[in-house]
C-alpha cells in the first residue's frame, strides 16, 4: 500500500479530521454541591462540583479586592489501564492552576470578596484531553451554581499528527509516533473569541499553531451548544417538578 | 454546616414516635441502585446510589510479590477517598479518619467473608501474585457510605474481568481482558451499620442523623448471617442488650438489603 497524502488522512478510529468524539453534558449531578456538571468527549468522563462563593478560610488567604477562585483537578485511580495511586500528585496540581486561569477571566470575583469558589474536578475514565473536559464541565458546574459570569469557556485539544492538524485528541493519537509525531495543544476560548488556556506539547511551526487556533474556535462553537444544552434542559427539569 | 441542634432535637422527638423526617421506619433502607462500567479502564467498576448518597467503587488488578505471611495468597488493597466533590464537609489533603475507617471496614467484609478465592489468585507461590486494588469514591455524601461502599465493593468484584498476563514479560496488558471474572464465592458480604439515638435503634442514616447518632456498630455478614467482620464506632458504651437490638436488626435488615441488590448483580 502507498503512504497516504494528508487530504486522505486516516485517523485511527477513523474521524474526520475536524470531527470531535460524541459530546454529553449534564448538570445537576451532586446534589449536595451549589453546582455541578459532568462533560465527557466520548470516553472521557470529567465530573466537576462547585462549592460557594463561602467564606474563606484561614481569614490571612481572604483577598479583600476580590474573590478567590481555587481549583482542583484529579484522576481517579482506576480511571487508567495502569493504577494511579489516590491523592495529589505534580501533574494534577498543574492542571489545576492551568483551570483557575482558564476559568478566572470570565468570573466576575470582584463581586465577592474574602470569599472562595471551590471547584473540584474528577476524571472518571481517561481517553486523553481530560483536563478540556475537566475545564468544559467546571465552567457549567459554575453556571449552574449561578456564579456570575461574562461568558462561557469551552475547551478543546487540537492536534497535530505527523504533519496534519485534527481536532479531539484521542489516547492513541496522542502517541502517535509517525512522522514528526504527536503535537497536542489544549486550548480554551470564549465565544467572543478571546483565549484563556494555551499549553502545547510538541514540535509546529507559528503559522501550524495559527491554523490550530483557528480549528479551536470552530470546535469550541460546537463544544459551548452541548453546554447550553445542558443547562437549559436542567432549567426545563427543574419547571416540570 | 454541622446540622443545628434544633434539627437535632426533632429528629430524636421523631424517632421517639418510631418517624424519621423521610417517611421511613427505623429498619428501612432507602432505595438502591447500582451500574456497572464507571469506567472501562478498570477491571471492573460500580456506582452505587443509596437515596442521596453515591458512590463510585473500582477494581484494579496488578501482578506483585505476596506477603511473606501469605506466599500462596492474592493481596488486597482497599483505600477510600472522601471527595472534596462529594460534600461541602470535605477537604484536600491527607486522608482523615473517616476516610480510613471507610476503606478498612469495607477490606475487612471482604476480606473475612472469603468472598475473594485468594489462593486461585497466585501466579507463583512465594513470587508472584495477583493484587487487587479496590478504590472507593464518595461521589454525594447523604449518609451510610459504608454500607453502600460494601455493595459497590461487592457488585465491582462480581464484575470484574481478569486483564491478561504476559509470563515471559511480566507484564499485565491492560488492554486485553480475558472473559474470565475473578475467583469469587457464593459469601457476598454485607454491610449493615445500625445508629444508636436516644433510645432507638435505627439503620442507613442520612448525614443529618449521622450527625446526630451516639454509637454505631459496623456488621458485616452472608446472608445466612454468618457474621465475619464487626466494629463497633463512638466513644459511647452500649449495653448488651442495646448490642442483641442491633445484631437481630442487622439480620432482618440485611436480608431485605439483599434481595434489593441481588437482581443487579
Amino acid at each position: 500500500m502507498t503512504k497516504e497524502k494528508s487530504t486522505a488522512f486516516k485517523r485511527p478510529d477513523g474521524r474526520k479530521v475536524d470531527e470531535m468524539r460524541k459530546m454529553s453534558a449534564k448538570v445537576g449531578i451532586v446534589p449536595n454541591a451549589d453546582g455541578s456538571a459532568m462533560f465527557s468527549f466520548g470516553d472521557t468522563i470529567a465530573i466537576a462540583a462547585v462549592y460557594g462563593p463561602r467564606k474563606m478560610h484561614p481569614q490571612h488567604s481572604q483577598n479583600p479586592e476580590k474573590g478567590t477562585l481555587r481549583c482542583n483537578y484529579s484522576m481517579l485511580s482506576f480511571s487508567v489501564s495502569d493504577r494511579i495511586k489516590p491523592g495529589p500528585s505534580r501533574r494534577g496540581m498543574e492542571i489545576s492552576k492551568i483551570t483557575e486561569w482558564a476559568l478566572e477571566p470570565v468570573l466576575m470575583l470582584y463581586k465577592y470578596p474574602n470569599m472562595v469558589i471551590d471547584v473540584h474536578i474528577n476524571i472518571l475514565q481517561a481517553n486523553a484531553s481530560t483536563r478540556c473536559a475537566g475545564i468544559n464541565a467546571a465552567a457549567l458546574a459554575l453556571a449552574h451554581a449561578g456564579v456570575p459570569m461574562r461568558e462561557m469557556v469551552s475547551s478543546v485539544s487540537i492536534g497535530k499528527l505527523d504533519k496534519q492538524l485534527v481536532v479531539d485528541l484521542n489516547k492513541d493519537e496522542e502517541d502517535w509516533e509517525e512522522g514528526e509525531g504527536a503535537t497536542d495543544i489544549p486550548i480554551t476560548l470564549t465565544q467572543d473569541g478571546m483565549l484563556t488556556h494555551l499549553q502545547l506539547d510538541g514540535k509546529i511551526t507559528s503559522k501550524e499553531l495559527k491554523e490550530a487556533i483557528e480549528l479551536a474556535k470552530k470546535a469550541t462553537k460546537d463544544i459551548y451548544e452541548v453546554q447550553k444544552k445542558a443547562l437549559k434542559d436542567s432549567l426545563n427539569e427543574e419547571e416540570d417538578k | 454546616m454541622e446540622t443545628s441542634r434544633l434539627t437535632a432535637e426533632r429528629i430524636r422527638e421523631y424517632l421517639d414516635q418510631g418517624k424519621r423526617f423521610d417517611g421511613r421506619k427505623p429498619e428501612d433502607f432507602r432505595e438502591i441502585t447500582i451500574e456497572g462500567n464507571v469506567s472501562n479502564k478498570a477491571e471492573g467498576s460500580a456506582r452505587v446510589k443509596l437515596g442521596k448518597t453515591e458512590v463510585i467503587v473500582g477494581v484494579k488488578m496488578g501482578v506483585a510479590a505476596p506477603y511473606p505471611d501469605s506466599p500462596n495468597k492474592g493481596n488486597l488493597m482497599v483505600t477510600s477517598e472522601l471527595l472534596p466533590l462529594s460534600s461541602p464537609r470535605y477537604e484536600n489533603g491527607p486522608p482523615k479518619f473517616p476516610a480510613v475507617e471507610l476503606g478498612r471496614l469495607v477490606d475487612r467484609a471482604i476480606r473475612e467473608s472469603k468472598f475473594v478465592d485468594f489462593e486461585k489468585l497466585c501466579i507463583k507461590e512465594g513470587e508472584k501474585v495477583w493484587s487487587v486494588f479496590i478504590d472507593i469514591y464518595s461521589i454525594n455524601d447523604d449518609g451510610n457510605l459504608i454500607d453502600a461502599a460494601t455493595i459497590g465493593a461487592v457488585a465491582a468484584l462480581k464484575w470484574a474481568k481478569m486483564p491478561k498476563y504476559d509470563e515471559e514479560t511480566g507484564k499485565v496488558l491492560y488492554d486485553e481482558h480475558t472473559t474470565k471474572g475473578l475467583p469469587l464465592t457464593k459469601d457476598i458480604p454485607i454491610c449493615i451499620t445500625p445508629h444508636k439515638i436516644g433510645n432507638k435503634i435505627i439503620v442507613d442514616p442520612t448525614q443529618e442523623e449521622e450527625d446526630v447518632s451516639e454509637a454505631k456498630i459496623t456488621i458485616g455478614a452472608n446472608v445466612e448471617g454468618v457474621i465475619s467482620s464487626m466494629q463497633k464506632g463512638s466513644p459511647i458504651e452500649l449495653s448488651i442488650q442495646e448490642v442483641h437490638e442491633m445484631l437481630d436488626l442487622s439480620e432482618k435488615v440485611r436480608k431485605k438489603v439483599f434481595l434489593k441488590i441481588e437482581k443487579f448483580l
